[in-house]
């Protein structure tokens, strides 16, 4: 399709060019055939069916067609359904244990690494090559190291004569498992995202300061962290719209078990759609998601604009 | 340049200490890597007696060898490279073309267009998944490569950072093509495009990692084994964990699908840092 666009808008140009060397900023219908290609895609493979979903969600449907309209129905089949409401809870518990260790990790890495040697360089590269590995062969890994009796922790445990605790199959503890994994897989980002803020504080007032004779942590406390809260605030709402979408972790470490402690809103929307085939309440569930993820970063945005008028 | 210019004062004792305590972290994250690379290259029943076995020789390429013999990872390499190839070929081309278009020219309704494009940043894979899927059972596109493509070129990261990448190129040069009477897409490919290598670079990096690396869309769309891309795949292998006997093996799978992306990122990290970067200077 978009070959289709590219010599309609060349064969054509040739007159538009003359007609449009008069007046360069004339809106021309023509113009827009640049951005059509990627229209069609964005309009049939995203908006469509973002509405189509809401439509779903008030539906009897299943794998065969789309049943009959129930309204609300499966909203509220959700809300009395336990094992939903605990897989909220579990997914609000995940957001809690990664959110705040990733953007803390990923600041103090960040401080420690923005410096123009060859070591803090091979080092950053260290910290972001997890992220480039793909989900499977993060939890490949992660389970390999969890695993009782033979895996990476109980063999260094076992050098001290003691048992390490079996982070997948005890319930207490099997969430934090798959956020240890998860912050070690996802560091890079949030690490990245302050190094680069770190990059654009004007150089001038680290002079003046350094003028002034100020220690080092007063011109990290009232400089240094003052001029990135901008970027604070938004790894903190990149890493929540993330870390909300909990999925492949999940469902390959512990397939949401025991007891669907580890079941996060996600994996709940799959086995809904795609193994119930019930799809208008994966679908009720999955618009449930994006608003509680809508809320999320609207909540961070205002509370950090309110601080910016503050400040 | 300058020592203050890196934001952390000097060489003083501290700055060693947190030298050093970051070159710890480092190591430390890297043990797990370390271990299941040794775990692959020892033999499964050595492996199943003694643990500790992992930590010295002898070691063997026999899992790797296996590899080659006896799995369908050599398939799944090749629809990865297929679906993540052509999808970032295609996302470039779209999202330059849309990005020219968003940020040089006028047309109706333009700046509104963008907006909602803007928004379809902000909609989470959830929301419209259940709906692509059952669009693509009507068109029985599952188990297809153009069913594990399509979805992906949908995504809006490209198309606004191509548009903030064209906005940052001067007016003058296509002004002026412009009124030698060149025509708008001869402008663009011509002047424009060839400008804009480092972002083709840095989006078509990115495209083809997160491509690579997806799980949820090639878990639902490519459902037949012949189909699977190297994640499921691999992924497809993991199941009765615990009881596995060949677990040396089951390493040296993981090594061998973690491996090339790994490598690719050491080539191509400028790239990458910049396309990082870039997505947070909005």
């Amino acid at each position: 399709m978009a070959e289709a666009a590219l010599p309609g808008s060349s064969s054509t140009a040739r007159p538009a060019a003359r007609q449009a060397a008069q007046n360069i900023n004339a809106p021309l219908w023509r113009n827009a055939l640049f951005v059509a290609p990627y229209l069609i895609f964005f309009v049939t493979l995203l908006v469509v069916p973002l509405f189509w979903g809401v439509w779903l969600s008030l539906h009897k449907a299943d794998a065969f067609g789309t049943g009959r309209f129930v309204g609300l129905d499966n909203y509220l089949r959700l809300f009395r359904d336990k094992i939903f409401l605990q897989a909220v809870g579990n997914t609000f518990y995940f957001v809690f244990l990664t959110v705040p260790a990733l953007a803390l990790i990923g600041l103090l890495l960040a401080l420690a690494l923005n410096r123009k040697t060859r070591t803090a360089a091979a080092l950053r590269t260290v910290y972001f090559s997890s992220s480039v590995l793909s989900v499977t062969i993060v939890t490949l890994i992660w389970r390999i190291v969890f695993i009782g009796n033979f895996g990476l922790l109980a063999t260094i445990y076992g050098w001290f004569g003691a048992t390490a605790p079996v982070f997948l199959s005890d319930p207490k503890l099997t969430m934090i498992g798959i956020a240890i994994a998860t912050v070690w897989w996802c560091i890079g980002l949030p690490m990245m995202l302050f190094l680069s803020a770190l990059q654009q504080v004007p150089q001038d007032i680290y002079e003046a300061a350094a003028l002034d004779n100020a220690s080092r942590w007063r011109t990290l406390w009232h400089i240094t962290l003052p001029s990135i809260r901008r970027t604070f605030v938004l790894v903190i709402i990149i890493e929540i719209v993330l870390q909300f979408q909990l999925f492949g972790q999940a469902r390959l470490m512990t397939q949401g078990g025991p007891n669907n402690v580890s079941k996060p809103i996600v994996l709940y929307i799959y086995e809904a759609a795609f193994t119930k085939w019930d799809l208008g309440l994966g679908a009720a569930a999955s618009e449930i998601l994006f608003i509680l993820i809508m809320i999320a970063a609207l909540t961070q945005y205002f509370i950090s604009r309110r601080k910016g008028v503050e400040g | 340049m300058s020592s203050i210019s890196s934001g952390m004062v000097g060489r003083s004792t501290g700055d060693r200490i947190i030298l050093i305590l970051a070159i710890s972290l480092a190591l430390l994250m890297m043990a797990p890597i370390a271990w299941v690379v040794a775990m692959s290259l020892k033999d499964n029943k050595e492996l199943m007696t003694d643990m500790n076995s992992v930590f010295h020789a002898p070691y063997t390429i026999v899992n790797y060898i296996n590899i080659l013999a006896t799995s369908s990872v050599f398939r799944w390499i090749l629809n990865s490279m297929i679906v993540s190839g052509t999808l970032t070929i295609f996302t470039l081309v779209l999202s330059s073309l849309a990005g020219y278009g968003f940020a040089r020219l006028n047309f109706p309704f333009r700046n509104t267009l963008f907006v909602i494009v803007l928004l379809g940043l902000a909609v989470p894979e959830q929301a419209v998944l259940i709906a692509r899927h059952q669009l693509f059972s009507w068109l029985k596109f599952h188990n297809t490569y153009h069913g594990l493509i399509l979805p992906g070129l949908a995504a809006p990261f490209g198309v606004f950072l191509m548009t903030q990448y064209f906005r940052a190129i001067p007016k003058e040069l296509d002004e002026a093509a412009l009124l030698d009477n060149a025509s708008r897409f001869k402008i663009f490919w011509k002047v424009l495009l060839p400008l804009t290598l480092p972002a083709q670079a840095t989006l078509g990096i990115f495209t083809f990692l997160s491509s690579w690396n997806d799980y949820f869309w090639p878990l639902i769309s490519g459902t037949k084994k012949e189909m699977y891309t190297l994640t499921i795949g691999i992924a497809s292998t993991q199941t009765n964990f615990a009881q596995s006997e060949g677990l040396g093996f089951l390493m040296s799978q993981a090594v061998f699908a973690g491996a090339p992306i790994l490598i690719l990122y050491l080539f191509f990290q400028k790239y990458i840092v910049t396309a990082v970067s870039g997505a947070a200077v909005r």
